[in-house]
């Protein structure tokens, strides 16, 4: 069926119940990613702790299971994160996906590398990271013809 | 005297030695024999196709309508052949009054733009829920260009275009024009096209039909139907991308301004003043497509061979015998249930995305479309944000419907 991993247990576990979905309402920063090509739609909110560090990040993502279970991920990994860190560990996520090259990629979002052979889908697990940035810098998510 | 049995063919496999027609089915993908279900997207080509375009490159070829040597009159009867072609397959009158275009997109946009410049603001242009952006996109700038006014007719939740409601869209007599689809794209709905025509007309409106989708599996008529305007693309009906034709009444294109200027549409030129040539070259521009025209004259040359009858036949029992099966696979539903559908079938299912659903088949060597299909009102107007759709083509087979509905099953199985 799914000869390739892309569909690990845990990418559809995490879609079919993410553990950080939630309502966005109080959240310090906002952002959202569009997919017009497949109407994939992440919000996301972030709440930062004391130090300006990332506290919580909430999502409310409509789309495909590889987006869901990413938005999910990302929600957990940023935690923790500067901005500038948060934006990086996105960045470096998306080049995996693009073009390969591992450049220190947390070792949890590998389970998204099959999409590497699915052209078309990268978008949707970069949809979530995209309104990360978003929500960080202030600017409107780019959108993208992929996926 | 031994007497050969009679075999009635059932019709669903009446048509299957024509799939060796088409080489590319035989390729595998992903390990995969293909099963190729995304013929309404592009179909594919048969090598009838495929050979016209390259003999024609190999040993006939010039540019058309401007060489006075023997090349380019050869290659301008083969040009202009086709549209007699295209106006025998669609029961034209006249072959001038066969325009070709880029495909059916911009043969929308030419009536959108010339014939939507003799419109007047206050005026309307009607289309329905169910259209593709091909034929809603022109029709909103022409709007925003001019001021006339869009008004869209509703559908029934079966996917049916709601008669009643497009009859008051007109009845105050200022709709210029009715724009719709004689087969959805997305639903498979196959409209009332004599029906729509007569609506249109008692109210003084023009009527025009996209077929890009309806060509492909059934004969039209556009005197039957009593179009005004009819459009089509090659790329859908086994021929190749960059050809599509717009057919429309001789008075309604002659009394309308060219869409595009350039040469081979002119009859005079000087630096102050240019004036047209007559139809059907008024509305070509430029050199057209003239390998992809041949490439669409052998298409149609393959669909007159099969005949219309075989193909309808083929594509409403392969349809009959999918929508049961597929009603087999768990949390499945199909999308519409239209009074009449051509070889289209969108589906949705409980707890999978059309994406995931799509990536999955794909990766068994199935190929669907997923997404909005270009159709993003309709979507909205059936409260889904995307859909799967299997569509079907006279090369599509009883095994390969078998196919995704275990592929389905098995995805089903994965999610849940």
């Amino acid at each position: 069926m799914d000869r390739d991993g892309l569909y690990q247990r845990q990418v559809i576990e995490r879609a079919r119940a993410p553990a950080h979905a939630g309502p966005l309402e109080g959240a310090t920063g906002r952002g959202e990613g569009t997919n017009p090509m497949c109407g994939d739609r992440v919000r996301i909110g972030i709440w930062f702790d004391g130090d300006g560090r990332i506290g919580t990040v909430r999502h409310q993502a409509r789309g495909c299971a590889i987006c869901l279970a990413s938005a999910d991920m990302m929600a957990e990994l940023a935690v923790g994160q500067d901005q500038g860190g948060a934006v990086t560990m996105g960045r470096s996520f998306a080049a995996l996906l693009q073009t390969g090259q591992d450049g220190g990629v947390r070792p949890e979002l590998m389970v998204f590398a099959p999409l590497r052979q699915h052209r078309s889908r990268i978008r949707c697990a970069t949809l979530a990271w995209s309104a990360l940035e978003a929500a960080l810098t202030g600017t409107p998510a780019e959108d993208s013809k992929d996926g | 005297m031994d007497v050969p049995p009679v075999v009635m063919l059932d019709p669903i496999d009446s048509l299957r030695d024509r799939r060796a027609d088409f080489p590319i089915l035989g390729e595998t993908v992903h390990g995969r024999p293909l099963v190729f279900l995304d013929s309404a997207a592009s179909a594919q080509k048969p090598v009838q196709v495929i050979d016209a375009m390259g003999d024609a490159m190999r040993t006939q070829y010039a540019n058309i309508h401007r060489g006075l040597h023997w090349m380019s009159e050869r290659t301008t009867d083969a040009y202009e052949a086709v549209r007699g072609q295209v106006a025998g397959l669609i029961g034209a009158p006249a072959r001038e009054e066969v325009i070709f275009t880029r495909n059916s997109t911009e043969a929308i946009n030419l009536v959108a733009y010339s014939f939507g410049s003799l419109m007047r603001p206050g005026q309307a242009v009607v289309i329905s829920e169910m259209e593709h952006h091909a034929n809603l996109v022109p029709w909103q700038m022409l709007r925003d260009r001019t001021g006339i006014e869009l008004r869209v007719a509703p559908i029934t939740d079966d996917g049916d275009l709601e008669l009643d409601a497009l009859e008051r869209l007109l009845a105050d007599g200022k709709v210029a024009l009715v724009a719709v689809t004689h087969m959805s794209n997305v639903l498979g709905t196959v409209t009332p096209a004599r029906r729509i025509a007569d609506i249109a007309h008692a109210a003084g409106a023009r009527v025009l039909f996209d077929g890009s989708q309806f060509v492909v599996h059934r004969r039209v008529d556009v005197q039957a139907i009593d179009a005004d305007f009819y459009t089509f693309t090659g790329h859908k009906l086994y021929g190749p991308t960059g050809i599509g034709v717009l057919w429309g009444r001789r008075e309604l294109l002659d009394a309308m301004p060219p869409f595009m200027g350039g040469g081979d549409m002119i009859s005079t030129v000087t630096f102050e003043h240019s004036t047209w040539a007559g139809l059907p070259h008024k509305f070509e521009a430029g050199t057209p497509a003239i390998i992809e025209t041949i490439g669409l004259g052998a298409a149609i040359s393959y669909i007159e061979a099969i005949g219309y009858e075989a193909i309808a036949a083929h594509e409403a029992a392969l349809v009959a015998y999918a929508l049961p099966r597929l009603a087999e696979v768990p949390g499945l539903h199909v999308v519409g249930a239209p009074a009449e559908r051509g070889g289209v079938i969108s589906f949705t299912m409980d707890d999978v995305h059309p994406h995931d659903i799509a990536t999955l088949l794909d990766r068994n060597g199935i190929a669907v479309r997923a997404g909005h299909h270009c159709a993003e009102p309709l979507m909205r107007r059936l409260g889904l944000s995307a859909t799967a759709r299997a569509s079907f083509a006279l090369y599509t087979t009883r095994e390969e419907v078998d196919a995704l509905v275990s592929t389905l099953t098995q995805i089903r199985g994965f999610f849940v």
